[in-house]
């Protein structure tokens, strides 16, 4: 069971879960705000779009491509 | 760090897998890479709210019992650094590997076809929908539309009605006719037939599309065309694709001929490129079945043992007829193409609206006034639609692939292993 920080809230998630699914367990889902300001969440969730690209622990990552690490701290806000 | 092999494989899906295992018995040094944390591709993701066919697990623990082969995951192809070497990065490190022969495995992904309020959270690909659930995405109690078209529809349907989504409507594009047509040649592939009825559901319409996403901050719920009549459903998610289009980019940026958006092989899985040889999906759309045995081919092919590749040449034809049928009854309708409206996102990575792109005579043209693709999916997404739309080619992708740390782009100074 990692535990996390989200937007640096501490959460707790099952082994296993992709980051782009602990946005939806720990939040509202979304990953990013785009260049005109709207935010955005995962889309093709297979590595190809870049909707989901979070920072983690300061490098830029796909969520949908990451497993979920204890001590991670994701950011979706710059 | 640098890495020499023998044999370099391109994605660990169906195809990767069947590849590194049919060339094994050679005693090759064999590497696969792929850009998830596991083995098994899209369609046998590995995750906590995953369940694997046992087709996938025994493939996956031959391929860690193999002492010859090597696999990388979460690790992606950045750039050709020199002949016959690729310049990859996982997470921490960047590094090259020098190759004798590659097969490219690289899959499929979905046409994502823009239409208004598509860029809303709430809105995802219709397989997008079935990783995303697979990597532990609740959606239990959620209400679901799914859309688009083709037999992904059902299975993304099937994997979020097992973990509690009402699924309140499956909107597939294509005709009745057409898919009543398909369903009934089905009997030709039984597995097929017997897959298909598990999948089956009440809430399937044919005939259907969507119009709009409808919502403000996130997705409210989903506006259709239901044999020409305007539906309005309130929902929580929706999940939309268009069927699947090979990823060729790395084949491309080596060389590989290209032709109705797949890489060109020939019987042996060859590309126009010597030495490279390429398999499953980016050779075109045909399912796992089909993308099994061609890796297998191609593995068998790649590594010189010609006879075992063409013993498994009628089970590709047979999987070949089921392709065919498939391609024919989901092909798109062309009302698909007028979905958008002037301020509706196309390029997602910029931002940039339908409206600044129509007029334009070409993708380059459109690019330099809009940087409609010059985003962090290089046009994946924007550039396979505005093909489906315009009819526009994208250019041949340049490095680096993938957004990459510049410690790796630093690696391409580096002189490979001899």
């Amino acid at each position: 069971m990692p535990d996390l920080f989200l937007d640096g809230r501490p959460l707790s998630v099952a082994n296993g879960t992709s980051v782009a699914a602990a946005l939806a367990l720990g939040a509202d889902g979304c990953s990013r705000t785009s260049v005109s300001g709207q935010r955005r969440a995962p889309l093709c969730g297979m590595g190809i779009c870049q909707e989901c690209r979070v920072m983690i622990d300061g490098y830029r990552r796909l969520a949908c491509q990451t497993v979920c690490r204890d001590g991670m701290q994701v950011q979706t806000r710059p | 760090m640098n890495e020499t092999t023998d044999l370099l494989i391109i994605g660990a899906g169906p195809a990767g897998m069947a590849a590194a295992l049919a060339a094994a018995n050679s005693g090759q040094r064999i590497v696969v890479l792929d850009d998830n944390p596991l083995p098994g591709g899209q369609i046998w993701r590995d995750g906590p709210q995953a369940s694997l066919p046992d087709t996938a697990r025994r493939l996956r623990e031959q391929l860690h019992a193999c002492a010859n082969i090597r696999c990388h995951a979460g690790t992606r192809v950045i750039a050709c650094a020199a002949e016959k070497t690729l310049l990859v990065e996982d997470a921490e490190r960047g590094w090259q590997i020098s190759y004798e022969r590659l097969i490219l495995c690289t899959g499929a992904r979905e046409l994502l076809l823009p239409f208004p309020g598509w860029t809303l959270p709430g809105v995802t690909g219709a397989g997008g929908l079935q990783a995303l659930i697979k990597g532990g995405l609740p959606v239990r109690g959620e209400r679901l539309v799914i859309a688009g078209s083709g037999p992904l529809l059902l299975a993304s349907a099937a994997t979020a009605k097992h973990h509690g989504a009402h699924v309140l409507r499956i909107a597939e594009q294509a005709s009745r006719a057409r898919v009543v047509g398909f369903a009934a040649q089905l009997p030709r592939w039984p597995g097929k037939l017997v897959q298909s009825f598990s999948l089956f559901d009440g809430h399937y319409r044919t005939g259907t599309h969507v119009l709009e996403a409808l919502g403000r901050e996130r997705l409210e719920g989903v506006r259709l065309l239901q044999h020409g009549k305007i539906v309005e459903l309130a929902c929580d998610r929706l999940a939309c694709g268009f069927g699947l289009i090979p990823n060729t980019q790395l084949g491309q940026a080596l060389g590989c001929v290209m032709e109705d958006q797949r890489l060109v092989v020939d019987a042996w899985q060859a590309t126009s490129r010597r030495d490279h040889y390429a398999a499953g999906e980016c050779t075109g759309f045909g399912g796992s079945e089909l993308a099994l045995v061609e890796g297998a081919i191609a593995g068998h092919a790649a590594v010189g043992n010609s006879a075992a590749a063409q013993r498994l040449w009628p089970r590709r034809a047979r999987w070949q007829g089921f392709a065919q049928a498939l391609n024919k009854a989901f092909a798109l309708d062309a009302r698909l193409k007028t979905l958008a409206r002037a301020d509706t996102l196309v390029c997602r990575c910029e931002d940039v609206p339908y409206g600044e792109l129509v007029g334009h005579g070409n993708w380059r043209e459109a690019k330099l006034a809009s940087r409609c693709g010059m985003g962090a999916c290089q046009g994946r997404v924007c550039g396979a639609a505005l093909e489906h739309l315009f009819g526009w080619t994208p250019p041949t992708p340049r490095p680096p692939f993938s957004p990459a740390r510049i410690e790796t782009l630093l690696g391409l100074e580096e002189t490979p292993p001899t």
